[in-house]
């Protein structure tokens, strides 16, 4: 037979390129393994780090109603680092493991959350751009080759869609409103424009790992094409809102049938990789508080459920 | 003190009455009371479920992914388990 003739390798690789997914206790190469926990707890880290700019404006939402709305989707975001980190968690890893690399700053999260959120117009941009940048990134991972993460993803993308459409609401609502209204629209769409097309990495050229990771299917399409789509989607949209993406190279390009557009500055996106962005030093800061300050209640839960089970134990 | 991580939970869930508890995921929590609290939290935001069963991850045991040819191709050859594989006149109704 063939397949006693295959590596456990070449195996991994045909049950991958069949489609097969792997399940926890498979075995697996361990570069794929190291690879998952660095990508999956990255992501993770981003949905948690990813709360903190929209917490800002929770107590300062101009409505009940968009209240309500910015605590569920905060809430949502939670709830997909849970989910990610559970993930991460069947390949050998542990919460406080991962929780301790992105303290130490060893983890990365995703550049994007290091921009201060300045207006109530930037949770629209963030809803409308980050999110649906994210959905991007995301859709294709629900067919992800590892079966917790991609079970993982087709619960968060389920919860996404919301967010793209109350962020698109709000930015709606302001240019529909007053000329301050819209002005404030365009002001934040200026500041997140070109932040949000650095959500997807590198240019292809500089990123080595993507053919490994192809292979995999730990990612399904490269950089660059999901920036070009993300492009192609969104010009549209800002149109529609009768804002204008701040680009001039922007333009439709009838024989690619997709948008050119500029190039997008390498330095700040590096930079803000390497911890010097506006707001890194801010967000790590109010992680690893809000951390350390919880200590004693995790601490004082253990110490009563270990109490209650030895007093059941003493009463059987 | 690194024993400070809660215990491993997995998650189980019955979407509607009528239909099995089914796991969806897993998370920490310091005891039962608290798992049950979380998981309503983090897996029925939407109203996923009407139950929730959590069952701590180490109570779990699972067969070896590395046995299954042996401990499921029994079942392979035995196709006489199936209802397909007799064969039914066509006058008799109701079989
Ligand atoms: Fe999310
Ligand atoms: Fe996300
Ligand atoms: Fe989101």
């Amino acid at each position: 037979m063939e397949t006693l003739e295959m590596t456990q390798e070449e195996q991994f690789q045909a049950r991958i390129d069949a489609d097969v997914r792997i399940e926890p206790k498979d075995w697996m190469p361990d570069a794929y393994r190291k690879t998952l926990i660095r990508q999956i707890s990255q992501h993770a880290h981003s949905e948690l780090v990813g709360m903190l700019p929209e917490g800002n404006w929770i107590t300062r939402a101009p409505s009940l109603k968009r209240k309500s709305i910015l605590l569920s989707k905060v809430q949502d975001e939670a709830g997909h680092g849970l989910y990610l980190y559970s993930a991460a968690e069947t390949l050998g890893t542990t919460r406080d493991q991962m929780l301790a690399d992105l303290h130490s700053g060893k983890a990365k999260y995703s550049s994007i959350f290091n921009y201060p959120t300045l207006s109530w117009a930037d949770m629209g941009c963030v809803g409308w751009l980050v999110d649906g940048a994210a959905i991007l990134n995301q859709v294709p991972l629900c067919r992800t080759s590892y079966g917790p993460y991609a079970r993982a993803m087709v619960r968060v993308c389920k919860e996404e869609s919301f967010h793209q459409r109350q962020g698109f609401e709000i930015m709606q609502t302001l240019c529909e409103g007053a000329p301050e209204q819209k002005a404030m629209a365009q002001e934040a769409l200026n500041r997140w424009w070109w932040p949000t097309l650095m959500m997807f990495g590198p240019k292809d050229e500089d990123s080595p790992n993507t053919a490994q990771s192809m292979n995999w299917r730990i990612k399904r399409f490269t950089n660059d094409e999901l920036r070009q789509k993300f492009v192609d989607m969104m010009v549209p949209q800002a149109e529609f809102l009768g804002l204008t993406v701040p680009d001039e190279k922007v333009q439709w390009n009838e024989a690619r049938q997709a948008y050119d557009f500029g190039e997008v500055n390498w330095d700040e996106f590096w930079a803000v990789v390497k911890g010097n962005g506006l707001c890194n030093r801010d967000r790590l800061g109010a992680r690893v508080k809000a951390h350390e300050e919880g200590a004693w209640v995790r601490e004082a839960a253990m110490a009563h459920a270990v109490k209650r089970t030895e007093r059941e134990a003493v009463a059987a | 003190m690194n024993q400070s991580e809660w215990p491993l939970w997995e998650v189980f869930i019955r979407s509607k009455q009528g239909l099995d508890h089914k796991h969806v995921g897993s998370l920490h929590a310091a005891d039962a009371a608290m798992a049950i609290q979380n998981a309503r939290d983090v897996y029925t935001r939407r109203q996923e479920g009407i139950s929730i069963w959590v069952v701590e991850s180490k109570h779990v045991h699972a067969s070896n992914p590395d046995d299954a040819e042996a401990f499921f191709d029994p079942a392979n050859d035995k196709v006489y388990r199936h209802p397909t594989f007799y064969q039914v006149p066509d006058s008799i109704k109701h079989m």
